[in-house]
Order: C-alpha cells, then structure tokens, then sequence
C-alpha cells in the first residue's frame, strides 16, 4: 500500500502554516502506511552553506559534539538544529564531501540521509502520526514539501527504508508501489558507480534518477525516461529545491490526486488527505494522467 | 424528523412528501451510518438519507438493500454504494475508487468524475457519472448498465462480461481487452482497443437499445444515438482454439 502526501505552495502567505497543513494531511494516510513514516520539507537557506540532515541511532546522541568535530576540521562554524533523532547541520557548501567523509567514518550509525540549500530531511520507524510528533513537523515552515506512510513489502522496516530518499542535492523521492526489476537495475547502477545503503527498490528509483541527472538530464528528462528503464508500479512524487512533480506508471494502479488552487498545488494517494486543505471545495481537482510527468516550479 | 429537500430538475432526488434523515459524518460515525441503513427493512423506501461532510471517507452507503433514497453532499472515498441492492444513491461530488463496485441494483449517480474501477464487476442496476471515468471503468462487468457523460480512462470494461457501458466523450487506451459478451457504445475518440475487442455495426436494434439506456440515465433526446460506435468481442480470445494451443 502505502500513502504519500505533498504540498506545493503557490502563495507566500501559507509558508508559517506548511508543517501544520502537511501533519493533518499525513495524519490521514497512516491506515496506508503504518510501519514507518518520513518527509522532506524545503524551509530557509542560504547560498553560503549546505544543510546535512543527519540521522543518529538514537535520541541521546551528541549532536553538538558532533557539530564542534566539523567545525573544527573544515575550520568553519558548523550551527546544528536538533530534531530528535535527526539533526540539521550547516557546513560550508564547498566542504560538503570532507564533512560526509568525516561523518561516514565516525563508524557508530550516523548517517547523512539528505543535503541541500533548502530541504530537511525526516523518516523513523513507527505510526506516522507519532513520528510527526517526533520531529514537531507541525512547527515547521516552508515553500514545499513531500511526506510518506510506509507499509513495507520490499525490504525491512527500519529507518533506512522509509521515505523519502533523497537523489540528490535538495532532491528527493517518495515512492507508492514496487519495482520488479529493482536487483538487476541496481547492479547495473553500482557498475556506474553508485552506492546503495538498502535493499529497498525505492532507493534504486531514486538511485537512477541521481545517475541520469548526473549525466546531464533534467528531472524530467530522468523520469520520462524512468517509464522504459523501471519496471513495477509505482507513482512517485518527487522535489526539487524549487520544484514538486509527480509520475505514474502506464497501468497506473496505485491511487493519486492532484488538488490545485491559486494557493498551492498538493497530492494525496487519496481524497481524504485533502479534505482539510483551505478552498479545497474550489481547487480543481483530478487524477494524474498515466505514464505522464507533471511538475510544477516556483517562478 | 420530515424535511424538505428540493430535488435538482431531472434527478430522481429525495421526494418531499418522505421522511429524511439528516446524517453528517462529522458528528455521526461511518459505522453507526451504514448500520443504519443495514437496518432499513426490506422494502423500505422510508426514511431516506441526506449524508453530509462525507469528505472522502470509504465505504459510505455500502451494502444497502432498500428502495430508498441517499444523497450524499460532496467527495466520497472508495467502493462507495458497494453491492447496492436497491438503493437510489445520489453523489453531490466525485468518487475514489470501486465507486458502486459489485453493485446487484438500483442506482448510483456520481454528479462529478469517478476514480478508477468505477461499476466494477456490477451484476445490474444502473450507474451514471456525469463527470468523467478513470482507468478500468466497469472491470469484469457482468450485467450493470454504466453511462459516462465525460469520458473513460484506459482498460475500461477488461473482461467485462456482461451488462452494457455507454461512454459520451471517448475513451482511453485499451478499451474492452479480453472483453466477453457486454455491450459498449463510446460517441467520441477511442485511443485503442484491447485484445479481441473490435468496433461492430450500429444497426437499429441497437440504437433502440442505445437510446433506452440514454434516456434512463437521463440524457434524452439531446444525445444522437447515431454518432455512437459500437464495441464488442470478437469471439476469438475466449474458447478454446486448437490452432492456440501452444499459446496456453
């Protein structure tokens, strides 16, 4: 099953109230996913520095301590905003590589799970509604965000394999549905050069689409091409640091709407997660289109 | 509790001189609603139902077995009017998912667009949408009559066994694949059609039936029976072929 939600917001207004609309609207979707939970959200930033969120394995961990290493070998201030098990560190966007080294050799399960000017990335195991609580989505602020109920049928339930799962710089994926072909694709990826964390068929999706960016696509262009190289059902939605799409496959099973007003433009795999959206009763309101990308930039 | 509820021109609505039952599903809960209704008694077209703050919740008026009448005011979720037996169910917005699925009689008439599996393998009854039908509009159809006044998604009527699927403003891919013995009518443009499903001749007897169904939905006479085409099986899927044989 599983359940996604997103929130493209067209009027500045409504960027204080993002993280309160997108927990009722992921509230909606827990009975599709209950397992696990996560999601991306695109708030402040600057040009200066890149945002790591990185996840710890537990809510003791020594965040600061963490941030006072990274300072101290990219000889930089490193400010860190914790999240529970997550945490928001900003490093120097030119030291972003000797920061990940130095986290990935830490060797005690901290991870970087996504990076970018804007978007912070949030999953953890547990009732989608509890892991809201968790990380205070409903105090969070921003121009747009994905979020995503799991119901695990393709590898463990643990964080790593929740959504979203990020492709790259303020870039992420979330995922209803399963690949078929996901082995074999991520053989072929790791050939080319790629690394894999999971056993999951959504990081492989997301995996791909990095690979075809990498070699000069656009995200559409990447997932236009997802249609041949992907095999199974799936309708993703996917964000960029200014942008919100969403794909679905040529049979096109697995549920999506599309709710648009002068306001916002937001997804619900079903109606229900869109009930609560203000002027819902007004927006335009239709099912994706199979096998056709849609996306939509703040200009 | 008696009220008054003007039926929209040309729907078969509540009727004024019966009782209704006011039920909003903010205050009262989705099950005590379809227990409700489950508890009408055969045969009773009394009280009827007006559902309010349906907001896309499933499985509303599922089940029902009597002649009353629901009307429900805004989005309903999945497999609403399920297995109708009866039952007249008015949908004052559009439908998730398996909208009137498996219904055995009645009506079910969706005023906006339909999710996909709308009429899934229905057995009979009549369902209209005014809006449009997604993908596998009337799936495994064995003997329910569906007109669309906009138009269907892909795989409509797959394996649709029986029953008939009139369609006003053309249809998506793969139209009537694997289809058996139901009857389609599609006025406008069809992308493609399915494995063994072909275009046949719209002779008179089947305007006559064309426009028996049209006129029960209540479209008619503003609709041309003759700019319809019309799809069936070709027959050649569906029994055993020796000349097939190494395809099983």
């Amino acid at each position: 099953m599983c359940g996604i939600v997103g929130l493209f917001l067209k009027n500045e207004a409504l960027e204080p109230s993002l993280g309160k609309m997108m927990t009722t609207m992921l509230a909606t979707m827990c009975e599709r996913g209950p397992d696990s939970a996560g999601f991306a959200i695109y708030g402040g930033g600057d040009d200066v520095h890149v945002k790591l969120t990185v996840r710890a394995g537990s809510a003791a961990y020594d965040f600061e301590a963490l941030a006072g290493k990274l300072s101290d070998a990219l000889g930089a201030p490193v400010p860190v905003v914790r999240h529970d098990t997550h945490a928001v560190l900003a490093v120097p966007k030119e030291a972003e590589q000797k920061a990940r080294d130095l986290i990935a050799s830490l060797g005690d399960g901290t991870r970087v799970i996504g990076a970018g000017t804007r978007m912070e990335l949030y999953k953890e195991v547990g009732r989608p509604d509890a892991v809201a609580r968790q990380f205070k989505l409903a105090d969070m602020a921003g121009s747009h965000a994905v979020a995503h109920t799991r119901m695990a049928t393709e590898s463990a339930v643990n964080p790593g394999g929740a959504h979203p799962f990020s492709t790259g710089r303020d870039q992420c994926l979330v995922h209803n549905g399963s690949l078929s072909n996901h082995n074999s694709l991520r053989r072929e990826l790791k050939q080319a050069g790629l690394q894999f964390e999971t056993e999951n068929d959504t990081e492989v999706a997301a995996s791909y689409l990095t690979w075809r960016m990498r070699e000069g696509e656009s995200l559409g262009d990447a997932l236009r091409h997802s249609l041949a190289d992907l095999d199974g059902f799936y309708t993703f939605v996917v964000a960029t640091e200014d942008g919100f799409g969403v794909l679905r496959d040529p049979i096109a099973c697995k549920p999506a709407i599309l709710a648009e007003t002068e306001d916002y433009v937001a997804f619900g795999s079903e109606y229900r997660a869109l009930s609560g959206l203000p002027g819902i009763e007004k927006a335009k309101v239709w099912e994706p289109e199979p096998a056709t990308v849609y996306f939509w930039k703040r200009t | 509790m008696q009220a008054h509820v003007r039926a929209r021109a040309g729907d078969t609505l509540l009727r004024e001189t019966r009782a209704v039952e006011t039920i909003d599903l903010e205050v009262t809960s989705l099950r005590e609603l379809n227990q409700m209704l489950h508890g009408l008694a055969p045969g009773a077209a009394e009280p009827q139902f007006r559902i309010l703050n349906p907001r896309g919740r499933h499985a509303i008026a599922v089940g029902v077995d009597a002649p009353t009448t629901i009307e429900i005011d805004g989005n309903v979720g999945y497999y609403c009017a399920g297995m109708n037996k009866q039952a007249t169910v008015v949908i004052n917005g559009s439908a998730g998912v398996g909208v009137a699925e498996n219904m055995m009689s009645g009506l079910v008439h969706v005023k906006g667009d339909a999710s996909q599996s709308a009429g899934a393998t229905g057995c009979g009854g009549l369902l209209v949408i005014d809006g449009n039908a997604s993908a596998r509009c009337g799936i495994s159809n064995r003997g329910l009559d569906i007109v669309v006044k906009g138009s269907v998604g892909h795989m409509s009527a797959f394996m649709a066994q029986a029953g008939n699927l009139v369609v006003l403003e053309g249809a998506g891919e793969a139209l009537g694949d694997s289809i058996y013995e139901a009857r389609l009518f599609v006025r406008g443009p069809v992308q493609s059609l399915g494995a063994d499903c072909i275009e046949k001749p719209l002779r008179d007897e089947h305007r006559a039936h064309l426009r028996v169904l049209l006129d029960k939905a209540g479209v008619g006479g503003k609709v041309d029976v003759s700019e319809f085409k019309r799809y069936g099986s070709a027959r050649q899927l569906y029994h055993f072929h020796i000349d097939n044989v190494g395809a099983y």
